[in-house]
């Protein structure tokens, strides 16, 4: 299998403002959000990013997105650093969270032929390509309605299109279901192995087990900025459920105290 | 390969222009608010001068001979009353029921023609009521005032100045009217543009900040100065149409406002002038939107950015003010000085006084700043400090 994405020592530490030392009751400075990981995907895999809220999931997908950079390490996609290539890996990515919002004001039309634009997609190819994503979601007959006035499903359908324009061999993809009802959360599953058959890429966090156990092939374990452990899902599961297991490594970790 | 730029500069014009409702507010509506405003201005100062009914006749005791035919030439009506309706008239007066009283002394003529100012007595005395706070009564004391002080100079002159009545004053109508446009339109003008500025540039950078879509477009492969670039030209146009537009409000206006004192502008200036015109004004909205920009994208809100926004309307204010004062100078060096140099150019244009050489180190330095801040803005596009500080 070929590797896809490369992650080296990659570190992130932020600094702790007055207040957030006194609410956290701690004279440290600095917080280390990622703390030397390493790790790697391969073609054709899901592959998840599991810890708890504030262990560093969605730092690590922000410096791989570029849209922030790491203190130290690097990673690659395609062989393109996320340091030095930043421009080349965006062209590359398909990155996707709930941070990530849409003009109210555009239409997913217009909104869809923008970001081919900008990602250099010559015409033929963008129309095909619409006309494929857009009657895939549903989206063809809110085409020409402004995104303002979308469901909070339909519109998270619009931003997984958008996302994909220029049809990325590698998709991140920061807590996929996050505030999605069943209906829509299942085309969003359903929609991300499809592209694994397709050869794709994707990387995923969640902390919930379940999606995990349900399209991931590999998986990282990370808690408090730290890779604790990376292998396909089986052996992470070790013959327990996900839930269990992450419980009884945690507890091994940090002891009982949760 | 569609440049980059382009495809933002054609999608912030396509939010504006597509948004009637942002065209309205930003394009028309400071134009015919100005338009409006001036006008009402000038109507009122020109209505708190002027009544629209005639003066009563001027309540007059003891008339003498010499004056019926000074005020007949005047075309002040006038009538006798006797010195017992003194107490009533001026009643009336202080109610705004009636103008004016001219109390003469009894031999007024007489007593005139017998004075001898070496004598050292008291001269003959006429007395006036009126009330200033009744616009026919104040405008009758100025003419009757010009009257009598006319006639004392008849009784004893020594010598006259422009007698003849020739035209002294020999500034042309197009002196006074680019006096008047050059002490105006510089300020107006810089003001204008400026709130044009800060009306619209905020909510593109530290609105799109606050929404999150920024970040939507930070994933893809455009560069960070694309986007400072993309975003600076397609602000600055709409900048640009809401000051032609407020410019052209109060170009039509100020004749209102000024009261006639001035002529329905522009018609004395040349091509050449319109075009140093529209590139100082270019300029310095470029420099104006981009300046705004770092700001925006400094600022963590639209209420952040509006409190940085304001301290700066001051001094572009108080530097506007500077082109009222006194002429523009003349070594180039002031040019390089950012506003100072628009206002000054600005108002050497209209005064017809015009140094092409300084008006292109204005030109020039205005895009070298823009310069300066597109770079300040692609760094802080590239910052996550700024970028994620939420």
């Amino acid at each position: 299998m070929k590797e896809k994405l490369q992650v080296n020592h990659l570190s992130k530490t932020f600094s702790l403002s007055a207040k957030q030392q006194k609410i956290e009751k701690t004279k440290e400075k600095y917080r280390n959000a990622v703390n030397d990981l390493s790790f790697s995907a391969y073609e054709g895999e899901i592959f998840g990013l599991l810890g708890p809220n504030g262990a560093g999931k969605t730092t690590t997908l922000r410096m791989l997105s570029t849209l922030i950079k790491p203190d130290s390490g690097d990673a690659f996609i395609d062989g393109k650093s996320i340091v030095k290539e930043p421009e080349i890996v965006r062209g590359k990515i398909g990155f996707l969270t709930s941070e990530l919002k849409m003009e109210d004001y555009f239409t997913p039309n217009y909104l869809f032929d923008f970001f081919s634009d900008l990602h250099q997609v010559p015409l033929d190819v963008r129309k095909t390509r619409k006309e494929a994503l857009f009657s895939r979601f549903g989206i063809d007959q809110f085409a020409e309605v402004k995104v303002g006035s979308l469901s909070t499903g339909m519109k998270q359908k619009v931003s997984l299109t958008i996302a994909l324009v220029h049809n990325p061999d590698v998709i991140i993809f920061d807590e996929p279901t996050n505030g999605l009802d069943v209906l829509t959360a299942k085309v969003v599953t359903d929609f991300l192995q499809e592209m694994k058959a397709e050869g794709k890429t994707i990387i995923v966090s969640t902390h919930i087990f379940s999606l995990i156990e349900k399209i991931c092939d590999r998986v990282a374990l990370i808690i408090n900025g730290k890779l604790i452990t990376c292998d396909t899902l089986p052996n992470v599961m070790n013959g327990l459920s996900l839930e269990d297991r992450f419980f009884e490594i945690y507890s091994e970790m940090v002891g009982d105290e949760i | 390969m569609k440049s980059n730029i382009l495809t933002i500069v054609k999608k912030e014009l396509s939010r504006f222009f597509t948004d009637k409702r942002l065209i309205f507010g930003t394009v028309l509506l400071p134009g015919v608010m100005i338009f409006v405003m001036y006008s009402f201005m000038g109507e009122a100062m020109t209505s708190l001068f002027q009544s629209n009914d005639k003066p009563d006749a001027v309540s007059v005791v003891s008339m003498p001979e010499s004056m019926t035919a000074v005020f007949h030439a005047a075309e002040i009506e006038y009538k006798e009353v006797p010195a017992s309706d003194i107490e009533t008239i001026k009643g009336q007066i202080a109610e705004k029921e009636t103008n004016f009283l001219i109390i003469f002394p009894e031999n007024f003529d007489a007593d005139v023609a017998a004075y001898d100012i070496s004598s050292g007595k008291p001269a003959p005395n006429i007395s006036f009521f009126y009330n200033s706070s009744d616009t026919n009564s104040s405008n009758l004391q100025t003419q009757i005032l010009g009257i009598f002080d006319a006639y004392e100079a008849t009784l004893s002159n020594r010598f006259d100045i422009n007698a003849g009545g020739q035209n002294a004053d020999l500034a042309s109508e197009k002196d006074l009217s680019g006096m008047i446009y050059s002490i105006l339109m510089p300020l107006l003008l810089i003001i204008l543009l400026f709130s044009a500025c800060i009306a619209i540039a905020p909510e593109s950078i530290v609105g799109e900040k606050e929404r999150g879509t920024l970040s939507t477009l930070l994933v893809t492969p455009l560069r960070r100065s694309e986007l400072a670039i993309g975003k600076i030209l397609a602000l600055s146009i709409v900048a640009l149409l809401s000051a032609v537009s407020s410019t052209l409000g109060t170009l039509l206006s100020l004749p209102k406002l000024m009261g006639g004192a001035v002529d329905s502008g522009g018609i004395f200036y040349t091509a050449g002038d319109y075009f140093f015109l529209a590139i100082i004004i270019l300029s310095t909205a470029l420099l104006f939107i981009s300046l705004v920009s770092v700001i925006s994208a400094f600022a963590k809100t639209m209420k952040e950015a509006e409190t940085f926004t304001s301290p700066l309307m001051i001094v572009i204010t108080l530097v506007g003010v500077s082109g009222m004062l006194g002429s523009s100078p003349k070594n180039p060096a002031f040019y390089l000085i950012p506003i100072y140099n628009s206002v000054q150019s600005m108002s050497s244009i209209f005064s017809y006084d015009i140094t092409p050489l300084n008006i292109l180190v204005c030109v020039a330095s205005n895009l070298v700043y823009t310069l300066i801040f597109v770079f300040i803005l692609t760094k802080m596009f590239n910052s996550e400090k700024v970028m994620f500080s939420n």
